[in-house]
């Protein structure tokens, strides 16, 4: 499927705000730049939406054997207010990013205060954009690339799954001494995507061996969100 | 008056909104942001600030006359206050929200009062405006006519 200017009414973004008056305007921002809006007031209300389960928590990487696992609802970015009652939006994008499941959606991060030290842990954490509040329309031209690179990863996905298989087995082999390191692969050059970092299928093994010592299946199904009123 | 004579008046009293620091260029976002789709969105978004701007400014006086003044809850007001007025483009306001997190920060308290009446004062006067430019943007459409956006920038 070519990705074309057309399609960009079919990105869905998902907007966090506790302030009404700002979900008006990022909602109106949005949907004037042509993009399919949901808002939400709190983190915690963003979570359900996106089908985030609190046992993810624990066990970040134990669903990636099951391929079925696809949100109800697809999400292409997430835009989050910063300070929030309850859940920051910086306890969001962590969440979203420890989930194995939520962690391929960008995130941006809103903030009315421009703190050099808070961008930088949003950015380190993983946020793709910081915008300082207000935001406008010039914004939100730098949300595009960022959600381009997400359908091309969900498109990639099934291919994903395989090529984690062997690179597990691959990594298996690597657990023997000295092996020169192979150099990345280029997402935009190579058909293929890159193998997941060694940190991640470290972690993905433990978790295995983890799973199989306690006697649970790793293909636990997980109930997909449901029910909650949206505003698309 | 005719429509003509009305949308001059908008022009010139919106220009002077901007002229007399009521309002600063986010205001001009909002209205970039309204059109045939969306004809109400300043108006809505203006009444949302008016509501929220009045809870506040409620809120405020109740804990500044508190024997013991919870200072964090004070911030917490201005802090929303601020990004209220900054949203809708109240530029006076929003300028009062700054200093004001400022004395908020010292813990002084003859600084906060004066203040909470600076920040009153500035909203009654710029909700006085808004309110006065809604009415003529709504009698401009009464009447037949739109409103002249592309003149402001001229």
């Amino acid at each position: 499927m070519a990705i074309t200017a057309d399609s960009r009414s079919q990105f869905h973004v998902l907007a966090v705000d506790d302030s009404l008056i700002d979900r008006k305007l990022i909602e109106r921002l949005l949907k004037t730049s042509s993009y399919q809006v949901t808002t939400v007031d709190s983190g915690s209300k963003a979570l359900k939406f996106l089908g985030f389960q609190e046992d993810e928590q624990g066990n970040p990487d134990t669903p990636f054997g099951s391929p079925n696992n696809h949100q109800e609802v697809e999400v292409n970015l997430i835009i989050t207010d910063y300070c929030m009652p309850g859940m920051t939006g910086y306890d969001l994008l962590k969440k979203v990013k420890e989930s194995s499941s939520l962690r391929n959606i960008p995130v941006v991060i809103m903030s009315s205060e421009n703190v050099p030290s808070r961008i930088t842990r949003c950015l380190e954490e993983g946020a793709e954009e910081f915008f300082l509040k207000p935001v406008r329309l010039s914004d939100l031209n730098r949300l595009k690339p960022h959600m381009m690179k997400t359908k091309i990863k969900n498109q990639k996905q099934e291919e994903d799954q395989e090529e984690l298989k062997i690179s597990e087995i691959q990594s298996d082999e690597q657990q023997q001494p000295v092996q020169p390191p192979s150099p990345q692969p280029q997402p935009e050059s190579q058909p293929q995507p890159p193998p997941p970092p060694p940190a991640l299928l470290l972690q993905h093994n433990n978790n295995k061996r983890k799973a199989m010592e306690e006697g649970l299946s790793p293909d636990r199904t997980r109930p997909r969100y449901n029910g909650i009123p949206t505003m698309v | 008056m005719e429509v003509g004579q009305m949308q001059r008046a908008w022009v010139e009293y919106t220009r002077s909104l901007f002229r007399e620091g009521f309002l600063d260029a986010q205001f001009q976002q909002l209205q970039l942001l309204q059109d045939e789709s969306n004809p109400d969105f300043v108006a809505e978004v203006v009444s949302l600030f008016f509501e929220d701007s009045e809870r506040l400014l409620a809120d405020l006086t109740f804990v500044l006359e508190q024997q013991n003044i919870d200072f964090k809850k004070v911030d917490a007001h201005v802090h929303q206050f601020k990004g209220s007025s900054s949203s809708i483009g109240a530029q006076r306001v929003k300028n009062d929200c700054i200093a004001f997190r400022n004395f908020c920060e010292e813990q002084n308290i003859e600084g906060c009062l004066r203040c909470l009446q600076q920040v009153k004062q500035d909203y009654y006067l710029v909700k006085s405006k808004l309110e006065a430019l809604i009415r003529l943007e709504q009698q401009i459409v009464a009447a037949g006519g739109s409103i002249p956006m592309e003149e402001l920038s001229s």
